[in-house]
């Protein structure tokens, strides 16, 4: 078993904590992990990426070879392409729809849609949405674990546990929320394509 | 026990099981998380283990070695520019040695992900002539600790300890080990070596250089320096630090080549010498300079027995990663990736609301009239206001350069001339600036951006909270010339009112715009107000 996944996103948006729930996951199901982030300038509003790499054999580079990636997980769907030379003929792509436009040259909407519809495995979720439906939008990233819970390695109980673990000290309501937002993005993805 | 940890929080979890006493530095992209994640352990709570943001990261240093000197052990931890500030103390602390283990990290930031330059500390390692242990994965990183502060103590030498962005800032299982009894008060019964006088210090620097040869014996045996031998002999590999990671991911089975992974110098000269006799050719992977490549490569370049950075092979700057590896080793055949077209940048920008966007709104409303190419400035969040949409300062480029430059401008006759730096910057190296710009009653007026943070490494508390006027005043600036203003869109004209009064007086002016950084939690901003009492100067 070998999963490489890049998770992308700006800045500020939470992509840590995706791959906080992926790396514990993972440590719980007994793999080996490497999971390389991004700190420093880039925090501030830039272009930021986490590679996780998962395995039952040993994991070597923290980096993941180009074109070999399984899934690119994203919350922001220019960033979904900025990584595409990672992605694997047969990877997934899965992103949020919903732009963040802090700079003033951020493409068309719906050409960077188009684009990703071209490759035979997307999927397109609005999670911002569905993570106001859970109770803030903040859970957008939760949204988008509950998304690709199928495509992981993990149990669907594990991972829920891990959500659960990691919100625990912000009280049960927050927990709620968050186990709400994973189910919202598992149910979204059910009629898509997979 | 096996944990995810970081490798910067390895690295600190292997100082803390190792004995450590007192964790120094000053915090720089990537090194910054080894002494947050010590701040936040139980034993810096509960006051066992000192950790501590010094003002920078010669203090760091000194203050490392003042707790070696009373015997106990030491770390002190910076990102590779700062061993620039700290060199003084690292290359004299090597002369006079050490009592209590002391080892040095360094992180050094490949790529330049949030840095001015990508500088390889082996290259101070050696300049000091101090052993270097360089890591190539977190569980290295962890135990390599207790093994670096074991051989400080045995060689009496700190120790360099260099890691990478790739390796500070990815995270891996660790299995950790049970934490070590801490050192106790050991005082020397003779102190003369650590006093450098010419005439001790001249037998001190002959001991070091006669230590050379137990250092190269001692590397030679390292378990982190191992030699396996290949099949086909037309290649051997060098492979430093997690330059191993990358081959190995392209040959997961086996490599089939000569591979010397190196972990530990000095260069382990004889299984160097090995793999000239065996192979043909010698490919060096390290991430950084070509360091070891200079070192044994062909100067005049006439046999190419050695390649690597300077050859061509790889390409001469940037980190290294799996593809560049298998393009030199001829498994791929090109090494450029295809972003697709409407992907267009995302640089990093200044938070909405951040303070050091009205305080450049108030310069650009200021510079048409008094001219372009003034503004000195420095380094820290305010260092974005070089970019598009505020293009208000002019030049960035150590901690602490903005004040000396605008007086060297100041006195080539360009006036007025601006120097805007951050409160964290100010205390680590604008201070000395200041003072001399003071003394020599310089025509510069010094803008200090103060957010009560070390904002752009992710908030540290900043030594300056509170204390700038009084700095100020007491490195000589006139009272009447330090002005306090907030850096609000309520407030726009009168602060531009108040910098232009400043920029017509003929000495030194100083500005604090003073509002707590926007991320910063709550309480954080409460402490700051409480620490910031100087009413605003309108
Ligand atoms: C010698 C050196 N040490 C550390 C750093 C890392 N560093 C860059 S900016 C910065 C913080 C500066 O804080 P401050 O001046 O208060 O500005 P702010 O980011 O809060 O706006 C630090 C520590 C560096 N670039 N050079
Ligand atoms: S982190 Fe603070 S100082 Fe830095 S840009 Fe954001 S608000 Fe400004």
């Amino acid at each position: 078993m070998k999963k490489d996944i890049i998770i992308s996103g700006v800045g500020g948006q939470g992509i840590l904590t995706i791959s906080a729930v992926l790396d514990t996951a993972a440590l719980e199901s007994g793999f080996n992990v490497k999971q390389s982030e991004v700190h420093g300038m880039s925090q501030r509003g830039g272009a930021v990426q986490a590679h996780v790499r998962v395995s039952d054999q040993p994991v070597y580079s923290d980096l993941i070879p180009k074109a070999k990636a399984d899934l690119i997980l994203s919350v922001e769907p220019m960033e979904l392409l900025r990584y595409l030379p990672y992605l694997s003929p047969e990877g997934y792509l899965v992103t949020d729809i919903n732009p963040f436009k802090n700079i003033a040259n951020y493409p068309d909407e719906a050409d960077l849609k188009a684009q990703i519809e071209q490759f035979p495995h997307h999927r397109i979720v609005d999670a911002r949405t569905l993570a106001k439906k859970a109770g803030n939008f903040r859970a957008a990233n939760v949204v988008m674990i509950g998304a690709v819970s199928d495509l992981l390695p993990f149990d669907e109980a594990l991972l829920k546990k891990v959500i659960a673990d990691l919100f625990k000290r912000k009280g049960d309501r927050i927990v709620q929320m968050n186990l709400d937002a994973f189910e919202l993005g598992k149910a979204a993805v059910l009629s898509q394509e997979v | 026990m096996q944990k995810i940890l970081l490798g910067n929080e390895a690295i600190a979890q292997g100082a803390i099981d190792a004995g450590l006493s007192g964790a120094y530095g000053y915090p720089g992209t990537p090194s910054t998380e080894i002494i947050e994640y010590i701040t936040a352990g139980p034993d810096a709570k509960s006051g066992k283990i000192k950790a501590h943001w010094s003002t920078n990261e010669k203090v760091a240093t000194e203050e490392a070695l003042g707790m070696s000197f009373a015997g106990k052990r030491a770390m002190v931890t910076m990102k590779h520019v700062g061993l620039n500030v700290a060199a003084d103390a690292f290359i004299n602390m090597a002369i006079s040695g050490i009592n209590g283990g002391l080892v040095v990290v360094v992180a050094d930031d490949l790529s330049q992900h949030s840095s001015q330059n990508e500088q390889d500390s082996r290259f101070y390692g050696k300049f000091a002539m101090l052993p270097i242990l360089e890591p190539s994965n977190q569980q290295e990183a962890y135990d390599m600790m207790a093994y670096a502060f074991d051989l400080s103590e045995k060689t009496k030498l700190p120790v360099l300890l260099r890691s990478v962005t790739r390796l500070s800032h990815s995270r891996a299982n660790v299995t950790v080990k049970d934490k070590k009894n801490q050192n106790s008060l050991q005082l020397l019964d003779d102190t003369k070596r650590f006093a450098l006088i010419p005439s001790f210090a001249k037998l001190q620097y002959k001991g070091l250089i006669e230590k050379q040869k137990d250092l190269e014996k001692i590397a030679e045996q390292s378990p982190w320096n191992t030699y396996q031998e290949g099949e086909d002999t037309s290649l051997g590999i060098i492979a430093s630090g997690i330059a191993i990671n990358y081959l190995l991911e392209n040959y997961p089975e086996k490599v089939p080549y000569d591979v010397l992974k190196v972990s530990h110098y000095p260069l382990p000269k004889e299984q160097v010498r090995k793999m000239f006799d065996r192979v043909d050719k010698i490919l060096v992977l390290e991430d950084g300079y070509p360091f070891i490549e200079e070192m044994i490569g062909d100067y005049l370049g006439r046999d190419q027995k050695v390649i690597g950075r300077l050859t061509g092979a790889i390409p001469r700057t940037g980190e290294l990663n799996p593809n560049i590896v298998a393009y030199a080793l001829g498994l791929e055949e090109h090494i450029d990736s295809d972003i697709p077209e409407i992907v267009v940048g995302r640089p990093p920008q200044l938070c909405p609301g951040c303070g050091h966007i009205d305080l450049y709104e108030e310069l650009n409303d200021i510079i048409p009239e008094i001219g372009d190419n003034r503004v000195f400035s420095d380094i820290g969040c305010y260092s974005l206001g070089v970019l598009e949409p505020y293009d208000a300062i002019d030049t960035i480029i150590d901690m602490g350069a903005s004040i000396p430059m605008a007086k060297g401008a100041a006195d080539a006759g360009l006036l007025p001339a601006i120097a805007v730096i951050g409160d964290s910057t100010f205390t680590h190296s604008g201070m000395t600036g200041l003072l001399s710009a003071v003394w020599d009653n310089s025509p510069i007026t010094v803008i200090i951006s103060d957010n009560s943070a070390v904002a752009m490494t992710g908030a540290q508390p900043s030594a300056a909270m509170g204390r700038l006027y009084d700095i100020a005043k007491g490195l000589g600036v006139k009272k009447e010339h330090i002005k306090i203003i907030i850096p609000l869109k309520k407030y726009h004209d009168k602060n531009v009112e108040m910098i232009k009064e400043e920029l017509d007086y003929q000495g030194v002016s100083l500005i604090i715009a003073q509002r707590p950084c926007v991320t910063m939690s709550n309480d954080k901003k409460d402490l700051a107000r409480q620490f910031n009492t100087f009413e605003p100067s309108y």
